[in-house]
């Protein structure tokens, strides 16, 4: 077994082991969150959907960060260690961006009347989705690995300075328009056992992230090792 | 002049007059955004909607979608023949590249608006005697903003296969902050506001301007060298 | 212009190029000297575009240096001032005059008088009369003859050429093989790559042979090419 098969063997074994104990932990918040929590006064039971939302967000948010960060030090050191990780990082945001995305309007419903509305957070957070679909895609795109390193990179650096321009356009654009009253759903300060369970899932996201940016990066490490091992024979 | 400046507005030279030699995607661009504004008149109810109140949305929407037109070609001719291969073997500059290639894009996306603003004033009847000033600064304002990462993404985009589709989807994200700022001045310009009510706006797109345009110019470099 | 200092025109040393983990490059060592006419042959795929473009400065090599008269060719621009390149493209644009072409490139080497530098470059290459055709209306030989006076526009030192003698007539490839060995005699550098090693045989005063990435060998071009040939044939596991 050459180092490059035996590093992805190890790291896809410690990411799924490791995305597998935050899976349970998981049903464990869920738990938490139902039994444990109390009910909010004013939303009811719909504001249970935030012990997931909030998290996913942070993971989503963090996720594109350093995705932003190792674009940067790409760019700057040539790692492929770096190009590989913000890939991964990358496959990762677009799954907790999706869970964010998806539990938001779930939420809305109820408490807003609506499943969408432009608020600044939420178009904030639809278009980090699509940046990162458009990361991804141009990846998939290209076939040279250095060239899709580069590429990539660029899209990663312009993307997370992006980020605070749409934030700021948003902001601007709604604060001058009339706004239907917006719920600060985790506004003036949550019961301890809310916060707690808020924290709690918050930490057992960040190990999901971490289990499965571990996994994909030990995955492309395996789709390295099978071109090393073709070019070997050659 | 400087060195680079001076290979700057060689390169943009050559582009413009590559360009008015065929014409062709000139033609096609203004062609283009024609039918979007003309698309855009049937698109709405004329009972409930004044065309004055859709207008500014209209012009900017019109603008963009002209203006990923025109950036489709800015590297195709040069993928042709291996021509980049030729600026990138000479002793110049990247930066000096990235100014001509974003010169030569914005004398392109900048002649179709020149074209669409007066289809836009006849189609819609707007009067623009007294903000026709302020509608081109800002205009040049957001344009420099988008046109420049649609540069580099259109540098990218041509080294994959479907690079219509993808310098879109990489490209509107970053669109969003110029043309809500830019929607926003200009209907503010039409209504007769006072100025004051556009400088957080102006502020934005400047900086959004100044971000990006260097960004971009160092982080070109890194896309055409392999 | 002589080299500076008796350094070699070109010096490459440890390259490598890989895409991913396929390596295209395996270590390649060469040096040019003033009057080389190197003609580098192998199989195909045996990596030999790819070290052109890496000796160009068109692509950057995956470990190693390459060095033009003493210079760092990365990092360094005016490294490439020495340096020409015939790839398999023209590096022409269809929507321009091949006079508006040479002109454009001989702006971006900064001279001072770009039309007339490409004139004389279309006169030296027999095109003065299809100087205000556009390159779709050539054929594919005169094609080639452009793109070889745009190569060597500049008057580059080191000359990189990938298979030069593509659709060429008997005529013009004789003109070219006169160049090079004109280029010999004033003490510049030829790299040629080549799958005809006839073409260029007389001309060249080395040959080499690359295979699967690597130098496999590298000799003084001497007596007839049919001498040559069985070695050759062997090194390439022919």
């Amino acid at each position: 077994m050459t180092p490059t098969e035996a590093a992805a063997r190890t790291l896809t074994r410690r990411g799924l082991r490791i995305s597998v104990a935050a899976l349970a932990a998981l049903a464990g918040v869920y738990v938490l969150a139902l039994g444990y929590t109390p009910v909010e006064a004013r939303q009811g039971v719909a504001q249970k959907i935030f012990y997931l939302h909030v998290p996913a967000a942070w993971c989503a948010l963090m996720a594109f960060s350093l995705v932003g960060l190792t674009s940067a030090l790409y760019l700057w050191l040539h790692d492929p260690r770096l190009d590989r990780f913000a890939a991964a990082s990358a496959e990762v945001g677009v799954a907790f961006s999706a869970v964010m995305l998806t539990t938001g309007p779930i939420w809305a419903k109820p408490i807003w009347g609506t499943w969408w509305t432009w608020d600044a957070r939420l178009t904030l957070t639809l278009f980090l989705f699509f940046l990162f679909i458009g990361y991804l895609a141009l990846r998939a795109s290209l076939h040279d690995p250095q060239e899709r390193a580069r590429f990539s990179a660029v899209v990663g650096i312009l993307g997370m300075l992006l980020v605070p321009f749409i934030h700021l356009s948003v902001y601007l654009f709604r604060t001058l328009h009339p706004q239907p009253v917006v719920l600060k759903p985790s506004a003036p300060s949550l019961p301890p056992e809310m916060l707690r369970t808020l924290l709690i899932s918050m930490l057992v996201f960040t190990l999901l992230y971490l289990g499965l940016v571990t996994l994909r990066y030990g995955l492309a490490l395996a789709e390295e090792a099978r071109d090393e091992a073709a070019d070997a024979a050659r | 002049m400087p060195e680079s400046l001076r290979l700057a507005l060689a390169v943009a030279g050559k582009d413009i007059r590559a360009e008015l030699r065929s014409r062709t995607a000139l033609l096609s661009a203004v062609v283009f955004a024609a039918l979007v504004l003309v698309v855009f008149n049937f698109a709405r109810d004329p009972t409930a909607i004044a065309a004055a109140d859709l207008a500014p949305s209209v012009l900017w929407v019109t603008f963009a979608l002209a203006a990923m037109v025109a950036l489709n070609r800015a590297f195709t001719v040069e993928r042709e023949h291996g021509a980049i291969d030729g600026l990138l073997l000479a002793p110049v500059p990247r930066g000096a590249l990235f100014l001509g290639k974003l010169l030569a894009n914005l004398a392109f996306v900048g002649t179709v608006e020149a074209v669409t603003l007066p289809l836009f004033v006849l189609f819609f009847n707007v009067d623009l005697t007294a903000a026709l000033p302020g509608i081109i600064g800002v205009t040049a304002l957001a344009t420099v903003g988008f046109v420049s990462v649609g540069t580099v993404f259109s540098a990218m985009a041509v080294r994959t296969r479907f690079a219509e589709l993808m310098l879109p989807v990489l490209l509107l994200p970053f669109m969003v902050p110029p043309i809500i700022g830019a929607v926003q001045v200009t209907a503010r310009l039409l209504a007769g506001r006072p100025l004051s009510e556009m400088l957080g706006w102006l502020r934005l797109l400047a900086l959004y301007d100044v971000v990006f345009v260097t960004l971009c110019t160092m982080a070109f470099g890194a896309v055409v060298d392999e | 212009m002589p080299s500076r200092d008796g350094e070699p025109l070109l010096a490459a040393r440890g390259l490598r190029r890989s895409f991913g983990r396929v390596r295209v490059l395996r270590d390649v060592d060469l040096t040019l000297a003033a009057g080389d006419v190197l003609a580098v042959a192998g199989p195909n795929g045996a990596g030999k575009s790819t070290l052109l473009r890496v000796l160009a400065g068109l692509s950057r090599p995956s470990a190693g240096e390459v060095r033009v008269e003493g210079r760092r060719l990365a990092g360094d621009p005016e490294a490439r001032r020495a340096i020409g390149l015939l790839s398999h493209h023209s590096l022409l644009y269809d929507d321009l005059t091949l006079l508006e072409n040479l002109a454009f490139a001989a702006r971006l080497y900064g001279s001072p008088h770009p039309a007339e530098t490409a004139r004389a470059a279309l006169a030296a290459a027999g095109l003065s009369d299809r100087a205000g055709d556009q390159p779709r209306r050539l054929s594919r030989g005169l094609l080639q003859r452009a793109a070889i006076a745009r190569a060597l526009l500049h008057g580059p030192r080191v000359l990189l050429l990938d298979e030069p003698f593509t659709a060429l007539d008997a005529a013009a490839a004789e003109r070219l093989r006169a160049t090079l060995a004109e280029r010999r005699e004033a003490g510049l550098g030829v790299l040629v790559v080549t799958h005809h090693l006839g073409e260029v045989w007389d001309v060249a005063t080395r040959v080499a042979v690359m295979v699967g990435g690597r130098w496999a060998a590298e000799e003084p071009r001497e007596g007839p090419l049919d001498a040559f040939l069985p070695r050759y044939r062997e090194w390439i596991g022919a």
